[in-house]
């Protein structure tokens, strides 16, 4: 675990799914210049951010706790940038199916990444597909609060 | 999370306290099923002492009402705050699901 510079923050975490929590708060109680945008920060960010987690130890790293993830997350003023990577063999994000659709309501899962784009400004593959990007803006204009469309 | 089980007539309340998530989802899905291999037919399931419910969360809850539902139950839900509200609404689960304000309302008359 390491502070780069006074704005960001990098974390490397072993697989478990037990620590997500910890890492999620942790991050968020370092994010001390977005406290005035404590809705975007408690749902938006919060949500995106496990979300991309649990994808990480769940799905890429296939719950081995000998592999990590890392956590790099870039604060400032008007933004707030998380990046997530695991070392699996990565995925297609465009085959995951729409959860909202009649067919698939009653699925037990398939709602992380739809959480994620719907609460985040941006949210961004690299071409392997284990390394998640993800954009909050946190002035007014950017993402939205609540899940309507600012 | 924690969760407190008790029985109103006929329906079992669960109180759930704490975020409902993919380390202690297990947890609830366990002791739900636990009363409905025992018998119990109508859950409400209470949020009003939880903060956040993520994706394996919602998936739990709806894995426990598809059960229930073939079993010949109902699961219903009640508390949702305003973020979790949000969440079941972007996924569409408000529609999958009888949604009370508190949870009074969600035992009356079922």
């Amino acid at each position: 675990m390491s502070d780069p510079n006074d704005g960001d923050l990098v974390l490397e975490i072993p697989t478990d799914i037990q620590a997500i929590a910890g890492t999620v708060d942790y991050v968020m109680s370092r994010c001390v210049t977005c406290q005035s945008h404590a809705r975007k920060l408690n749902l938006n960010f919060r949500v995106g951010l496990t979300e991309a987690l649990s994808n990480a130890m769940m799905y890429g790293n296939g719950h081995d706790p000998s592999k990590n993830v890392v956590v790099e997350v870039v604060m400032s003023q008007g933004c707030l940038q998380a990046t997530v990577r695991d070392q699996g063999t990565g995925f297609d994000p465009t085959l995951v199916p729409d959860p909202t659709l009649p067919e698939n309501l009653s699925r037990s899962c398939g709602r992380g990444l739809f959480l994620m784009r719907e609460l985040l400004d941006e949210v961004s593959y690299n071409d392997r597909g284990n390394e998640v990007t993800l954009v909050l803006r946190l002035e007014s204009g950017g993402a939205f609060e609540g899940g309507a469309q600012a | 999370m924690s969760f407190q089980v008790s029985k109103v007539n006929d329906v079992t309340l669960i109180e759930v306290e704490g975020q409902l998530i993919v380390g202690n989802r297990q947890e609830l899905k366990q002791g739900v099923l636990e009363k409905l291999e025992g018998g119990d037919l109508k859950f409400v399931i209470d949020f009003a002492n939880t903060g956040y419910i993520d994706s394996s969360g919602l998936g739990v809850l709806v894995s426990l009402s598809k059960k229930i539902r073939e079993q010949g139950g109902e699961l219903r839900l009640s508390s949702l705050n305003e973020d979790l509200r949000t969440l079941f609404e972007l996924t569409k689960l408000d529609t999958l699901f009888r949604i009370a304000d508190e949870k009074e309302q969600a035992l009356e008359g079922f």
